[in-house]
């Protein structure tokens, strides 16, 4: 799965370097890997025709030159071109002149739109300080109402709703005027998901959308869809010529290559990525780390900017220092462990760091079930146990084995890993940063 | 062709082929009516699968092996993975036809299709060790637990599936909503048992999933019940602590009734790309998954990372979606699949 294409470029283009200069037949090489490393990330296989053939062109010819080895030169060239295909930064909601903005959902079933309904309203409020309403126009899908109306109201939107007697483009045209009695600013209309070739449904999709004249179109989109990704975004284009896309469950390993083919065929910006079933977990999207996902090699971005919304900046600054002085406590170990696990599973978040991946992350143990377990025997401590590890003997080890449901042996490893944690710390904090690779290989 | 199509037909599999059945059951259906309802589907697939066509903007089989050069080969592995059948199947299919064909043991256009189609319904069927790709439905009662990724089709399968054993197979059944995360999930499961004519087991909300399934299996043996059917909450395979409560739904599983679950059913949306393997391979090593359900088959995907996962994960498709009605539910054909799967 975390096969850097890097690895395997420079692997094939090894021999390179004596002669200078790529030939026809190493970029041809070259562009197998890259081929196959698209396709395994679900790029649509004409996508990815057209996609090499423009960086073959480029890499054709290319000086071997200066601090880059060719298979990192074929990586750069790659890496631009993948970026400047997905877009360079990330692109905004239009919203309208005269309130309510009105946003219209459309995507197949199960691709995640009546979530995402709720998340966006969510997000506006927050960061927009909009009124938002949200409309129930899926009538098809048993509870589908029940639905909107639990996640609507968790995010304190005001819901419309008419039950599944009346018909989806009634529903929207009452469900607008009410946004616009109620003074909203704005109004996210959830559709029933709809195959791109069920002809009635994309008719219905197109009378709602004349009867509310929405502000924006919005595709969502799975992030694990394979090939026919670009039917689906030709289709739903054609259709209702929608505006912009939500890419969903990227919180999953998907590689996401649909994002790339979607932008490719339609040439619409993907505004959003949606990360999980809870309904914070929602941000702006970044095509351009979306381009380093796709081939896997490594998100560095994404990684720094998650661990930065989390870690309070003071508390950062005073772990530091008590890391430099070796003052690290299992107190400090517990909440760095329960800060680090709330940005998602330990094996994507190293999945994120480049060099971790391939073939060292398959050997590499990343169990979170162990982390559970570490979790549970320092909860099991008193808090003088946690700020003083020499206490922990004798007795003391079995009560906290008892209290966490693990046996003496595994307290005592936990222990004497920590101690030498602790000192592997104490001789970073004299010098530069810790190196992660080599913290973890410690602490193992 | 419409000759052709009929063939097919009469081999598909029917809903007594696809269970083993308990003594003295009686299945409902009439066979006749079962043979007019698949050539519809069947129909219906090919009527989709001329839309796929024109999307991709050449007829594949027909013309494929009309000349026999690299790009002859070329041109299937592009077929293939635009079916989303992955690098690695598609090559071990692609050097096996190839090299019959070198070496002269198939020959002609016409041969070397059939031959293809062959070797890819092989595959589905579990290549020289066949599959067990029947449901054995003779527990008293007999536990399903559906398992999945977000959004694939459980709870729906469900609904489906309660209706064809009552309906087809003359069974009882009783569902289990263990899904006690997602907003109005036990309402949507509640509405699936209504329209099939069976009665649900529900926990209060956020109710552990655990409890739930315990109880449904509890009452389905008080009341005797056929089968117990048991929706779980949609997870994505990354997700170790919900993966663990799989586990543990399981196994609360097994200790009210020993053997229990007895079926598997880890539902696949086909439209999903090579992610798919992905959530074969930990879905199954957090429970032991003994079918798949190809879902939404209705649309334009083809599903191909079903053949995938039979080649390279040893799982076989049992059921296939094909729609969001009662009756959008059919037992798997390899032969089918793979016939659609290229056209
Ligand atoms: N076209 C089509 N739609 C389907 C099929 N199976 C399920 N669906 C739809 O896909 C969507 C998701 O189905 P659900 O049954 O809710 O899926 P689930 O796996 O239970 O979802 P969660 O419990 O939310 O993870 C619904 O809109 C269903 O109507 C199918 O075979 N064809
Ligand atoms: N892990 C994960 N699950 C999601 C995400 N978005 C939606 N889901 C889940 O996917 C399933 C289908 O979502 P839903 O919003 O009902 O899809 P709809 O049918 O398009 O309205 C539900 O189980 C959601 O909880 C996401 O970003 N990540
Ligand atoms: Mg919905
Ligand atoms: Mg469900």
């Amino acid at each position: 799965m975390f096969d850097a294409l890097s690895e395997k470029l420079q692997a094939t283009l090894s021999d390179v370097r004596q002669r200078g200069t790529l030939t026809e037949d190493d970029v041809n090489a070259a562009m197998r890997e890259i081929r196959l490393a698209l396709l395994e990330a679900d790029v649509n296989f004409k996508v990815v025709k057209s996609f090499t053939a423009s960086v073959k062109e480029r890499c054709l010819g290319a000086d071997v030159v200066g601090a880059l080895n060719p298979g990192q030169q074929v990586v750069k060239i790659v890496d631009e071109e993948l970026t400047a295909l997905m877009g360079g930064s990330s692109a905004g909601l239009a919203f309208a002149p005269r309130p309510p903005t009105v946003i219209l959902m459309a995507g197949l079933q199960g691709s995640g739109k009546t979530t995402a309904t709720a998340k966006l309203a969510r997000f506006l409020k927050e960061n927009n300080d909009s009124s938002v309403a949200v409309a129930a126009c899926d009538v098809y899908r048993p509870a589908a109402v029940d639905q909107l109306v639990k996640v609507g109201g968790q995010v304190g939107a005001t819901v419309y709703e008419k039950g599944t007697d009346e018909n989806p483009v009634d529903i929207a045209r009452w469900a607008l005027d009410q946004a616009k009695q109620d003074g909203k600013d704005v109004l996210i209309v959830d559709t029933a998901g709809r195959l791109h070739v069920d002809e009635s449904l994309m008719e219905e999709l197109k009378e709602i959308r004349k009867a509310v004249k929405p502000t924006s179109i919005l595709l969502v989109v799975d992030a694990m869809t394979g090939q026919d990704a670009v039917n689906v975004a030709e289709q739903f284009g054609e259709a209702v010529n929608f505006d912009g896309v939500i890419m969903s469950k990227l919180d999953g390993d998907a590689r996401g290559g649909a994002a790339l083919s979607v932008k490719a065929v339609t040439g619409k910006p993907i505004l959003f990525a949606s990360t999980g079933e809870k309904l914070d977990q929602f941000e702006r999207f970044h095509p351009d780390r979306m381009a380093q996902r796709i081939l896997g090699m490594g998100d560095v971005l994404s990684l720094i900017e998650k661990a930065e919304s989390q870690v309070e900046e003071d508390e950062a600054r005073e772990l530091e220092k008590k890391l430099r002085k070796g003052e690290f406590t299992f107190e400090d170990f517990l909440s760095q462990l329960k800060m680090m696990r709330k940005m998602g599973p330990l094996s994507s978040l190293l999945g994120m760091i480049p060099g971790f991946q391939g073939s060292q992350l398959k050997n590499m143990k990343v169990d979170d079930r162990e982390l559970d377990r570490v979790q549970a025997i320092i909860l099991s401590m008193t808090p003088e146990e946690r700020r003083r590890p020499e206490l922990i003997k004798g007795s003391r080890r079995l009560r906290i084995a008892k209290g966490s449901g693990t046996s003496v042996q595994q307290v005592n490893q936990l222990v004497k890993q920590f101690g030498q944690m602790q000192k592997v710390m104490k001789q970073l904090g004299r010098g530069k940063m810790p190196d992660l690779q080599a913290l973890m290989r410690q602490a193992r | 062709m419409p000759r052709r199509a009929i063939v097919a037909a009469a081999m598909a599999r029917d809903w007594n082929q696809l269970f083993i059945l308990p003594e003295g059951a009686q299945p409902t259906a009439a066979p006749a009516e079962e043979g007019e309802q698949r050539r519809g589907f069947f129909r219906r697939l090919r009527q989709n699968l001329s839309k796929t066509r024109q999307a991709l903007g050449a007829e594949i089989q027909a013309t494929l092996f009309e000349t026999l050069d690299d790009e002859t080969w070329e041109r299937l592995e592009e077929a293939l993975i635009m079916a989303d059948v992955g690098a690695t199947t598609t090559a071990k299919v692609v050097m096996q036809l190839e090299q019959e064909a070198t070496a002269g043991q198939v020959e002609g256009g016409d041969a070397l299709s059939a031959r293809l189609q062959e070797l890819l319904a092989a595959i589905a069927r579990g290549g020289d060790e066949p599959f067990e790709d029947r449901i054995d439905v003779t527990h008293t009662p007999t536990v399903i637990m559906a398992v999945g990724v977000n959004g694939t089709g459980k709870t729906t399968t469900i609904g489906k599936l309660a209706w064809h054993l009552q309906q087809e197979l003359g069974l009882s059944v009783l569902l289990g909503a263990a899904d006690t995360f997602r907003a109005a999930a036990v309402e949507q499961l509640a509405g699936w048992a209504e329209r099939a004519g069976c009665e649900i087991v529900r926990g209060p909300e956020g109710a552990d999933p655990g409890s739930v399934a315990f109880e449904a299996v509890k009452q389905g043996r008080e009341r005797g019940v056929d089968v117990v059917i048991v929706d779980t909450a949609g997870r994505l395979h990354t997700q170790d602590d919900l993966m663990a409560e799989l586990t543990k739904v399981r196994r609360v599983i097994s200790k009210q009734l020993d053997g229990a679950p007895h079926e598997t059913l880890l539902t696949v949306d086909s439209t999903t790309g090579q992610n798919g393997l992905r959530q074969a391979k930990l879905f199954s090593e957090a429970v032991p998954v003994d079918g798949i359900v190809l879902t939404k088959l209705d649309g334009t995907a083809k599903g191909g990372i079903a053949l995938a996962i039979a080649s390279e994960l040893g799982i076989p498709v049992k059921l296939i979606g094909v729609g969001e009605a009662l009756e959008d539910l059919r037992p798997f054909d390899a032969d089918d699949f793979a016939r659609a799967l290229l056209s």
